[in-house]
């Protein structure tokens, strides 16, 4: 019951993207669609993961004084592995999401973990940790993606539900910061109803 | 005129905050004030400026003849974070009146995405504009760093002029603090959209 509360934590109560409002810009940049936004979220779930797993098993050993930036090389490494298998198997979608791949290493969120969460913790509560704010994440990136894919674009996933072009603001940049605002918006009225 | 294309590209058409999505941290977080606003964009500026040169160089003649491309992020940011370190001690050495004044703007500037994103987009000729097929020689790469600032600075002090009359008006109670402050963002970036077509 404990593990799983460390799942559901990072999902609703500590939200990374609409309650902590960490990571904006992979979030802001790459939601043009569902699957782009869906991506991203896996992307950074991945590397969240794996630098949660690789700092808590060996947090004994780092020196305290250079903790920081032992902890960035290790997110870089993974961050490295991470675009290289994209790249190799997913061409299309690597390209797509270009520049915020290796930009996953300034993600406020991995770095945030890794400190507050992974140094402290055994190696099987971070990993769980990682899975939940991973999780939050990308359901995030996904709600969001979603919403500019429909207004934008007028489709689902790629399949096209309403005629027409749709309101082209809501693919490029200003439309991502207002659809977000108004998540935010939903989601503090959502949740404050069930607290 | 070369230059001229690069300056109004990277400060109006593809501003780095309203149009890249690079920086957004910062933008958010200190933009209450436009004195903070100012301080902030100051920092980034020198630090941009600084590890473009660098990994430009890095780039050229390590990580390309080697062959260890691959090795491009991890080397990056660690020239990034030794680079704000020295920055911090050089600056709290010589001026230390700046120092105080940039105060913790300086040690925020390392996970600045915006810091790695354009040496990024540098050294891989991902900028969206012109032609892609060469890199930019190095004044290019500089005058592209520095344009890029400056519409970093345009924007966040656009913002935080916004903000200040944000927080003296009345705003709904569920849209206080950062939504009502991404709508309006929105709303600037909406506005920016109208340099679209300019180069």
């Amino acid at each position: 019951m404990e593990k799983l509360k460390l799942i559901t934590r990072g999902i609703v109560k500590d939200n990374p993207t609409f309650v902590l409002l960490l990571g904006m810009c992979p979030t802001l940049a790459t939601t043009t669609s569902a699957v782009n936004g869906m991506a991203m979220g896996l992307a950074t779930m991945c590397v969240l993961i794996l630098s949660n797993v690789f700092i808590s098993a060996v947090s004994k050993i780092i020196p305290d004084k250079v903790r920081i930036p032992s902890y960035i090389v290790i997110i870089a490494t993974f961050v490295t592995v991470v675009q290289l298998v994209m790249q190799a198997y997913v061409p299309s979608l690597y390209k797509t999401l270009g520049l915020f791949i290796p930009l996953i290493v300034v993600n406020c969120i991995v770095l945030g973990r890794a400190e507050a969460f992974a140094s402290k913790n055994s190696v099987i509560d971070s990993a769980l940790d990682g899975i939940g704010i991973g999780l939050g994440f990308t359901i995030a990136l996904t709600i969001l993606g979603c919403v500019r894919e429909l207004l934008g674009s007028g489709s689902f996933f790629g399949i096209k539900l309403i005629e027409g072009d749709g309101m082209l603001a809501f693919v490029l940049a200003p439309g991502a910061f207002i659809a977000l605002g108004y998540l935010i918006v939903i989601f503090k009225k959502l949740t404050a109803k069930k607290a | 005129m070369e230059y001229v294309i690069i300056i109004i590209s990277a400060v109006f058409v593809n501003n780095i905050i309203l149009a890249q999505f690079l920086g957004i941290c910062p933008f958010l977080g200190v933009s209450n004030k436009v004195s903070t606003a100012l301080g902030m964009s100051g920092a980034v500026t020198f630090v941009i400026t600084l590890s473009t040169i660098i990994t430009y160089l890095l780039q050229i003649y390590v990580l390309v003849p080697l062959g260890i491309g691959f090795m491009q992020t991890v080397s990056f940011i660690l020239v990034i974070a030794a680079l704000v370190q020295m920055v911090e001690i050089i600056i709290k050495k010589i001026s230390p009146s700046l120092y105080q004044a940039l105060g913790i703007f300086l040690p925020l500037i390392s996970t600045n995405c915006a810091v790695l994103g354009i040496a990024l987009l540098v050294a891989n000729n991902e900028f969206n504009f012109g032609d892609t097929s060469h890199m930019l020689n190095l004044g290019q790469a500089v005058v592209y760093a520095v344009a890029s600032c400056i519409g970093y600075a345009i924007a966040m002090i656009l913002f935080a002029g916004i903000r200040e009359q944000l927080a003296i008006n009345s705003v709904p109670k569920s849209f206080k603090g950062v939504p009502i402050a991404l709508v309006s963002a929105g709303i600037l970036a909406l506005a920016f959209m109208g340099f679209a077509g300019l180069v």
